[in-house]
């Protein structure tokens, strides 16, 4: 019984850390219809931002307090959610209509790259942006004009570039071998009945639950909340009803992305080892609880995550833990063989 | 009687080629070429899936790994067996039954993956079959790490070398030939109209279930094959080769090359494969810069960079238009 309950404590912050990703998924797919794969390289990107935000100066001299803590989640969710943005301005905008300075940012980066192996100083990295930069602009100047249409799986295709682009890139920034995430919150460990109750583990329940808290207030309660759903919805008329929806979408990106990347720091509380790979497989995961829960729908990806955390921590403490990361997509399979629309999800039907 | 005379004469060039090559370019550049041969099947069997019906799997590293696997343990452990049923053969006739064998359970066993893993996706929207497929390649991948007579973790040693470059163009050759007939027949059309508009095919009669999951199938047991002879080639198998990493790179080779396009599935892996092999030393920066090659190829020229080009103009019917992405 005991044993129990400890598995249901774990598998619950580890189900609410994998619901907090599954918004971010789920969001962005009520407003887009598109699977963001470069959202579980948001969730590494948070984790690597908090690592240096607590390695600066001002995170070593706040250390493991609650100044320190919230220094380092409020930073990092801001920096997920600029990357975000530029994740949809960049990618999946000019992907839906063509937008300015899309091949200046991309040859910008490429510079940058180019200035990195050349020359290894910073001048030489930003030499070589500023010369990506321009030359993209003159192309786009000269007439390199990004196909108009939209399609499913054209954008599809980018979300997949992008998370290649951050998985390499993280490679390339970070360095590829792990590291560890320093310690932010105090650690002690309470015994109630049996069952231990870390700090760490308290800390990812009580945030995921106010995060939780204070998306369902924006969602509902909120003018731009409700020109989300006005979105998720039908995105065309909501453009007729003079929603300004790149905005909108720009938004969801930024909420969803701050959600990821608090997701990213809960998680290295309890498993402090970061490296650019980590985010793919809590990704996918992540994104089996959103289609448990009904893709679209934000409560139910609140309840997948947890039926999924719940079910691997489960599985892995009474079964075979060496199959832990294949337990999620078995439940994937079975979802979409008996209720492909998820527990919350309601049927759509395909329009001509 | 022309055709056979036609695929005897490409036998006999690849027999020569086989034989000359690895003198000609040096044991290096022969690797890479068999490379991009396996990478060719891969690029080209995807495509069916991809280009030409329209789904989109991002998994078919799963398939590689069940075909390189299942053919190198047939070799391992019924090659004796194999070996002494054909025992009246001489030595390179018995490797030829030994690879044959192999590739032949290769392609069974991916085809079976295959048909499991489209079946509940694919009744589905696109979507979900391409977060299947991936979950699906991190299955095989956990599995083939927990299985220790396979070599686990460790990784598969071993393995007979029987394939070359004679086998692996013989079966790109294999591979493009099936795969354009496909195309050409009335199967491809059905495909291809799923692909232009799903609920258009479905109210003209075309049971787009089965047509979706036979072209699943048929490229599942490509990707097989490519396993069994990357398998036999290298001698060695890692469990780290076949992760999503691998499908992607399959992906950026049809994007590179034009989805729906088998020319340009080839131009693509070969391109993907070259060049990564002469950027090596940019480390991850090569990945950093196709990553964004790939975007930015479907914001400015979704065709790919081929489009419709095509080499072989069907005497008789059009060929089927490239994906309009």
């Amino acid at each position: 019984m005991e044993t129990f309950l400890q598995q249901l404590v774990n598998g619950i912050s580890q189900g609410s850390a994998y619901a907090l990703i599954a918004l971010g998924y789920t969001m962005v797919y009520g407003v887009l219809r598109l699977i963001n794969f470069a959202h579980s390289d948001v969730y590494m990107f948070g984790a690597f931002m908090g690592y240096y935000i607590a390695n600066s100066t001002l995170g070593l001299a706040l250390g493991p307090s609650i100044p320190g803590a919230i220094l380092v989640m409020v930073g990092s969710m801001a920096l997920c959610a600029c990357l975000g943005i530029l994740i949809e301005r960049f990618a999946y905008r000019p992907g839906r209509s063509p937008s300015p300075f899309t091949l200046s940012f991309w040859f910008g980066i490429l510079g940058a790259g180019f200035g990195q192996l050349l020359g290894g100083t910073l001048v030489s990295v930003a030499l070589g942006a500023l010369a990506g930069a321009v030359l993209g602009f003159v192309l786009e100047k000269v007439g390199l004009k990004p196909k108009p249409q939209s399609s499913h799986l054209k954008l599809l295709i980018i979300a997949i570039g992008v998370s290649f682009f951050l998985e390499n890139g993280g490679q390339q920034v970070f360095g590829a071998d792990p590291k560890f995430f320093p310690q932010i919150i105090p650690n002690r460990s309470i015994d109630v009945g049996g069952v231990s109750l870390d700090t760490q583990k308290l800390t990812v329940l009580g945030v995921a639950l106010l995060l939780m808290i204070l998306l369902n207030v924006v969602v509902h309660y909120t003018k731009t909340g409700k020109a989300m759903r006005a979105v998720s919805f039908n995105l065309d008329t909501a453009k007729l009803m003079g929603i300004n929806t790149d905005r909108i979408i720009a938004f969801t990106f930024a909420l969803g992305s701050a959600l990821a990347g608090a997701g990213g720091i809960l998680v290295t509380l309890m498993y402090p080892r970061i490296d650019p790979l980590m985010g793919i497989m809590p990704g996918l995961k992540a994104f089996v609880a959103a289609v448990l829960g009904g893709i679209g729908n934000i409560t139910g990806a609140m309840i997948g995550g947890l039926i999924i955390g719940l079910a691997e921590v489960m599985a892995v403490g009474y079964g075979q833990s060496t199959y832990r990361d294949a337990i999620a997509f078995v439940i994937l399979v079975l979802i979409l063989l008996l209720k492909p629309t998820g527990i919350m999800g309601k049927g759509m039907v395909e329009k001509v | 009687m022309k055709r056979w005379l036609l695929w005897l004469g490409v036998l006999l060039v690849l027999a020569g080629l086989e034989a000359s090559l690895r003198g000609l370019i040096g044991p290096y550049a022969y690797q890479i070429t068999v490379l991009v041969g396996v990478n060719i099947i891969l690029a080209v069997s995807l495509n069916l899936i991809n280009g030409f019906t329209g789904q989109f799997s991002i998994g078919h590293a799963g398939f590689y790994a069940v075909g390189a696997y299942t053919s190198a343990a047939l070799v391992k452990f019924g090659g004796p067996a194999i070996r002494g049923l054909v025992g009246f053969l001489p030595a390179i006739g018995q490797d030829a039954v030994l690879l044959l064998a192999g590739l032949a359970a290769a392609a069974i066993v991916a085809g079976i993956a295959g048909l499991a893993v489209g079946i509940p996706s694919l009744r589905l929207r696109g979507d979900y079959l391409a977060i299947v497929t991936l979950g699906f390649g991190e299955i095989i991948r956990v599995v083939i790490l927990n299985v220790d007579s396979i070599g686990g973790a460790r990784g598969f040693s071993g393995i007979e070398q029987l394939s070359n470059f004679f086998w692996v163009y013989f079966f790109v050759l294999v591979t493009i030939v099936v795969i354009h007939n496909i195309v050409h027949s009335s199967y491809g059309r059905a495909f291809v109209s799923i692909r232009d508009d799903e609920i258009a095919a479905e109210a003209m009669g075309v049971d787009t279930t089965r047509f979706k999951v036979l072209s699943f199938v048929i490229s599942s047991m490509f990707a097989g094959i490519a396993g069994g002879l990357f398998g036999h080639f290298t001698m060695y198998l890692h469990p780290n080769s076949f992760t999503f990493v691998a499908s992607f790179n399959v992906i950026i080779m049809i994007v590179i090359g034009g989805l729906g396009s088998i020319e340009g599935a080839v131009v693509g892996a070969t391109v993907f494969t070259v060049a990564l092999e002469l950027l090596r030393k940019l480390g991850p920066f090569r990945l950093v810069s196709f990553a964004v090659l790939l975007v930015l190829i479907m914001i400015y020229r979704p065709q790919g960079l081929l489009g419709s080009w095509t080499l072989f103009k069907g005497r008789r019917k059009a060929a089927p238009k490239a994906m309009v992405v």
